[in-house]
């Protein structure tokens, strides 16, 4: 098993989401984080006074899947989010030692 | 007979500059950080309270009693309590209750006194702040107010009844509305206390961001509107002065807007929603002393010199290293210049105050009465203010410790916080979110919809 972390930007989202259910991805989890990639922040002004903001709002969306699905996953998050301009985000894969459904016990790719 | 056309109009001009501090809370509220906005509003609504009681017991009498000597000071015993201006004592003409005209006066002080504490912002303690606001009401504002607004007064015989104060009626500058009493000397007093109290921590290294914009818009909003009743009533009266100075406080504020977004734009690339809302102070300001000496024309080119020149003047703090935290120098000392001085330049004859100014052919006669009135009130006003707040600073301190002013004055200094940032249900105390991103960098704009919708799929 795999866990996809992609750190997105918040508009797209939906348009993520909505690719995932596409490919039959049963649950995700969705986080608000902050941080900069080589985009840097941005720049406020208030009365005159340059203020740079060092993190930019982003969104982390986590999806387990199973081996055989992360490159399509992958893919398909990629192709969702990007919009070709700079700030559109990561996605990586990790792997996953086990996975347990809370509510049955099941274990491993039956937890998926 | 009271006359009661001008009688409305003065109570409802009087209850509209009311809620002008309640409304200069709200701008000077939502420029501070999360963590110390109840702390400013409180020291707007502390002015309320503490001012208005002192007003009625001896400040109006300070303010409009009978000069005691040189224009300086009107008699603290006279109208002790208000005593004696219950009765109906308006003439056969027609006339104004004195209880109309004590109670728009004493909104004026109220708010004079709230507009100082811009200067001070995250780190003043509350019961310092009282202690001064009452002192520095009695001592700067209620005698500077009788030099600026009580006129003499004479019986139809000519015998002088009423002696009044020195700026309106030996040097005979015009300040309609208080362009100096008001503005000038709330904005020295402010500059004062800045360099007592001393820098917030981190100024000029960990900038502040306004914590809520739209607050600022709101208070500016409510001031815009309470500063009819603030100029229009200074006519003291419902007539065509009152009208004139409605429209010049219209104008005049849409100018110095237009004017404050340009600097911004050509400056900066951006005409932010602050510079807009700051920009209508600017020109309110400048408006205050000229409404009744200047041509709507003249207003217009007054606001769009105050809004340009007061962009400029709010950069002045970090050149000069004072911490005027929310630009109480660079709005109201140098607005209240342009509006008072700026009489001297662009009054006509054909307004209400009927004199002519530089560019109206009146030469620098009227012009040096407005410089010397304006310099005497920001000296006084400065100097006066310093020793008072280092006096204060030194017996009972004014500066909240580090650690507070760090964590935030509103949970150390009134035990509240202002919002609720938990999300988890997890109780509030200790401030949530406000209080651990004292200064830092942080952004939450624009993720909380979204993912608010994710989270439900």
């Amino acid at each position: 098993m795999r866990l996809v972390t992609a750190i997105v930007k918040p508009f797209k989202l939906d348009d993520v989401k909505l690719a995932l259910e596409t490919v039959g991805v049963a649950g995700l989890t969705v986080s608000e984080v902050q941080g900069f990639g080589r985009q840097k922040g941005h720049t406020e002004v208030y009365r005159g006074a340059e203020y740079q903001v060092d993190f930019v709002p982003k969104v982390r969306i986590e999806v387990l899947v199973d081996d055989a699905d992360s490159f399509r996953v992958t893919d398909v998050i990629v192709e969702a989010a990007r919009t070709g301009s700079i700030g559109d985000g990561k996605v990586w894969v990790t792997e996953v030692e086990d996975v347990v459904r809370v509510r049955t016990g099941e274990r491993g790719t039956d937890a998926l | 007979m009271v006359n009661t056309g001008d009688t409305a109009w003065i109570l409802t001009s009087a209850s509209v500059v009311l809620l002008m501090t309640p409304g200069l809370a709200l701008f000077y509220g939502g420029m501070v950080r999360a963590k110390s906005v109840l702390n400013m509003m409180m020291m707007s609504f502390g002015a309320l309270g503490l001012i208005s009681v002192l007003w009625v017991l001896y400040g109006y009498s300070i303010a409009f009693g009978n000069d005691v000597g040189y224009g300086l000071l009107g008699d603290p015993t006279e109208y002790l309590g208000l005593n004696g201006l219950m009765a109906d004592v308006t003439s056969e003409a027609g006339g104004l209750p004195s209880m109309a005209f004590v109670g728009f006066q004493a909104v004026f002080a109220i708010i004079t006194v709230a507009l100082i504490s811009g200067a001070i912002a995250d780190r003043a303690k509350f019961g310092a702040w009282m202690v001064f606001a009452g002192v520095w009401a009695t001592i700067v504002y209620f005698p500077i107010a009788h030099w600026v607004f009580d006129f003499t007064l004479a019986d139809d015989d000519g015998v002088v009844t009423h002696v009044g104060g020195w700026v309106a009626n030996n040097l005979a500058a015009v300040d309609f509305a208080g362009g100096t009493a008001v503005h000038i000397n709330a904005g020295a007093a402010g500059l004062a206390l800045a360099l007592v109290l001393g820098k917030r921590r981190g100024f000029g290294k960990d900038l502040v961001r306004p914590h809520n914009l739209p607050l600022v818009m709101i208070g500016a909003g409510l001031l815009w509107f309470g500063w009819f009743g603030f100029n229009a009533g200074s006519a003291v009266a419902a007539n065509n002065t009152a009208a004139v100075a409605w429209v010049n406080t219209l104008v005049a504020a849409g100018a110095a807007s237009l004017g404050w977004l340009l600097v911004e734009k050509l400056r900066d690339g951006h005409a932010t929603s602050l510079g807009g809302a700051s920009g209508v102070v600017a020109g309110l300001v400048a408006i205050t002393p000229s409404c009744s000496a200047v041509s709507p024309v003249g207003a217009i080119l007054l606001g769009a010199v105050a809004g340009g020149l007061c962009a400029l003047a709010v950069g002045l703090k970090y050149r000069f290293g004072y911490d005027d935290s929310l630009d109480v120098v660079g709005v109201h000392l140098v607005g209240g210049l342009v509006g008072t001085l700026g009489v001297g330049f662009v009054a006509t004859a054909a307004a209400p105050a009927g004199v002519d100014g530089l560019f109206y052919g009146g030469g620098a006669d009227q012009l040096w009465r407005q410089a010397v009135g304006a310099f005497a009130v920001l000296i006084t006003s400065f100097v006066l203010t310093y020793i008072i707040g280092l006096v204060i600073q030194t017996t009972m301190g004014f500066r909240v410790d580090e650690e507070d002013e760090m964590t935030g004055i509103d949970t150390a200094v009134h035990a509240e916080s202002a919002y609720d940032f938990t999300s988890l249900g997890g109780g509030g105390a200790g401030g949530g979110v406000g209080a651990p991103y004292a200064g830092g960098s942080r952004s939450t704009a624009g993720t909380a919809n979204s993912a608010a919708r994710g989270g439900s799929a």
